[in-house]
């Protein structure tokens, strides 16, 4: 079903002719009310008046993370702090958290591109909504609720943790929708096994999964074991929260941008460069409506390339493909550039691989080394040496096939790689670089 | 004639095969037999024991990954050339042996040779044939 069949099936004139009005605006509001953004632009010698077409927007210069925490916490906020009704904050891994500021109408705008979202992955009035997404400062509990109440489906805030009366609850309330990390979806379905509950004791039906880069073998193994159709949701909490882009449930290929609130681009991220359509680079973000916490060419980090055939679904809106990894992610060894997801899509092609795994990253001397850990599930184990041997060794060859360097795999015990209630934690860097 | 046998997948760290037999003994479980098999990166455990479905089930509870095969339980005199007789009668039949390991019975003056085949139907007839004596899960068990 189509939330807003007006927005989302504009042709694409219409659809341009909207964003440039908007996106005047917002250059307008940021540079008259923000003086951070004002001397940004000055510097860049850009003036609200210069903006002229859609085009134009190549013109004004990037917003990067730094320049969000060098404003902490309310700096870059375009209207007074009364008027502003929520904060959200993402957890910065290192130092302080990134703040982000919701007007009344940005909370409206959000609960609407969230149940659009929902509506987008085949999700109803009528559905019973397992939101299993962190409630708090994270954007992905509050985010989805907003969303799923305005679609006028059933929600149960569950939030994340205490995952044995997660599944009584599923069970009990006959949930037919599970909104969580990929990573904590697995972690259900495999208590699930501990416990001896069957997925189809369960009334799931679709799960909207996201916040973190997920393989699509990984999609596989999910919608196997808890008898779902597993649909991807991309945001993140600078341009809104969960709600940015989604996948339909008719094509689940590639994630339609709610381009009237949010207008993409695909850059070279060593150069800046906006690359033609159709090309993979690092996605960057211009928020059109948003009013306390807009944000001008965001570089989000996120690898992915913009699809811009019609889709089955009728939606004219641009997708963007799953994310494959993150600037942030990618790890370098040797010299060779390494997503975790890459790693995860071997693993997960190896009949009987369980989808926990994590990547270990060190330096010995000048050598960067790459261990994968990989638990050994009753399907996988053999009582004879070689067998193990050998999977470890296709497990190697395979991963060498795909990143070119070989790395050391490890066997562990199951359930010895820590199970995500959240993000999932898949690399471990100790190198200091 | 073939016995069950568990292996168990033991993580290349300490206190894991302690771990095995402290979660055994406590649900009194006893074992016949034992062996680790060891590489750099990992180890095998295998082990023949009374109650071979309990002890499954208390491994599993336990988190360890748990297998069963079949092996098959040969006695000789525990004296000079018992092994040596029954491992020229596998080569002479072409038989290739996976692993084995062994243990001297307690009471008698025989020893035990646990055997690991591809197929254990033909290594049984093998053996048979030759005269050698396979011990039947039962026997071992009450070893
Ligand atoms: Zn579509």
């Amino acid at each position: 079903m189509i939330w807003n069949e007006e927005f989302e099936t504009l042709p694409r004139e219409q659809l341009e002719i909207l964003q440039l009005k908007r996106l005047k605006d917002l250059v307008e509001r940021s540079y008259y009310r923000v003086k951070p953004y004002r001397e940004k632009m000055d510097e860049a010698g850009i003036k609200p008046e210069h903006i002229k077409s859609l085009a134009d927007l190549q013109k004004l210069p990037f917003t990067t993370k730094d320049f969000l925490r060098d404003n902490y916490p309310f700096g870059l906020f375009t209207v007074p702090l009364d008027q502003v009704v929520r904060v959200h904050a993402s957890s910065g891994t290192t130092g302080k958290p990134t703040v982000v500021g919701y007007t009344k109408r940005d909370i409206e705008t959000w609960a609407e591109v969230m149940a659009r979202a929902l509506a987008c992955g085949g999700v109803h009035r009528g559905d019973v909504v397992h939101n299993a997404y962190g409630y708090g400062l994270f954007t992905g509990g509050l985010g989805a609720h907003y969303g799923a109440e305005k679609l006028g489906a059933t929600v149960v805030p569950i939030s994340g943790g205490q995952t044995k009366r997660q599944i009584m609850i599923m069970q009990d309330f006959r949930s037919t929708v599970l909104l969580a990390t990929p990573s904590y979806a697995l972690n259900i379905a495999d208590t699930m096994a501990d416990m001896g509950v069957d997925s189809s004791k369960l009334s799931l039906r679709v799960g909207i999964f996201g916040a973190e880069p997920w393989s699509d073998n990984m999609r596989e193994e999910v919608e196997k074991k808890l008898g779902l159709k597993a649909i991807d949701i991309y945001g993140l909490s600078e341009i809104i929260g969960p709600g940015v882009s989604m996948e339909c449930i008719e094509a689940q290929h590639g994630l339609h941008i709610f381009e009237d609130h949010f207008m993409p681009e695909i850059i070279d991220s060593d150069t800046g460069e906006v690359l033609p359509m159709g090309e993979e680079g690092e996605l960057v973000f211009t928020t059109l409506t948003k009013q306390a916490f807009p944000l001008i060419r965001y570089r989000t980090k996120d690898i992915t390339r913009l699809i811009a055939e019609p889709c089955v679904c009728g939606r004219t809106f641009v997708r963007m493909e799953k994310i494959t990894g993150r600037t942030d992610d990618m790890l370098i060894i040797r010299g060779v550039n390494v997503f975790p997801t890459q790693v995860e899509h071997v693993l997960m092609g190896v009949e009987g691989v369980e989808p926990h795994y994590q990547i270990i990253v060190n330096r010995e001397g000048s050598m960067d080394t790459m261990e994968v850990q990989v638990e050994v599930s009753e399907q996988l184990f053999s009582d004879e040496v070689k067998n193990l041997e050998n999977l470890s060794k296709r497990i190697q060859a395979e991963i060498k096939d795909l990143i070119g360097s070989t790395c050391k795999i490890t066997l562990v015990e199951p359930k010895t790689i820590q199970r995500s209630e959240g993000k999932a934690k898949r690399v471990i860097d100790n190198r200091n670089l | 004639m073939k016995v069950d046998q568990l292996a168990v997948f033991l993580e290349n760290k300490s206190g894991r095969l302690a771990a095995i037999t402290k979660a055994l003994s406590d649900n009194s479980i006893n074992i016949r037999a034992l062996s680790v098999a060891d590489t750099a990166d990992f180890g095998i455990l295998r082990l023949i024991v009374d109650d071979t479905d309990k002890a499954t089930r208390v491994l599993k509870e336990g988190g360890f990954t748990v297998g069963k095969t079949d092996v098959i339980a040969v006695e000789v005199a525990d004296k000079p050339g018992g092994l040596a007789r029954v491992l020229s009668v596998l080569h002479e039949a072409g038989l290739n042996v996976e692993y084995m390991y062994a243990f001297v019975e307690k009471s008698a003056e025989n020893a035990v040779l646990i055997f690991r085949f591809d197929d254990p139907d033909i290594a049984i007839t093998i053996l048979q044939n030759a005269g050698i004596r396979i011990l039947t899960g039962q026997e071992v068990r009450s070893i």
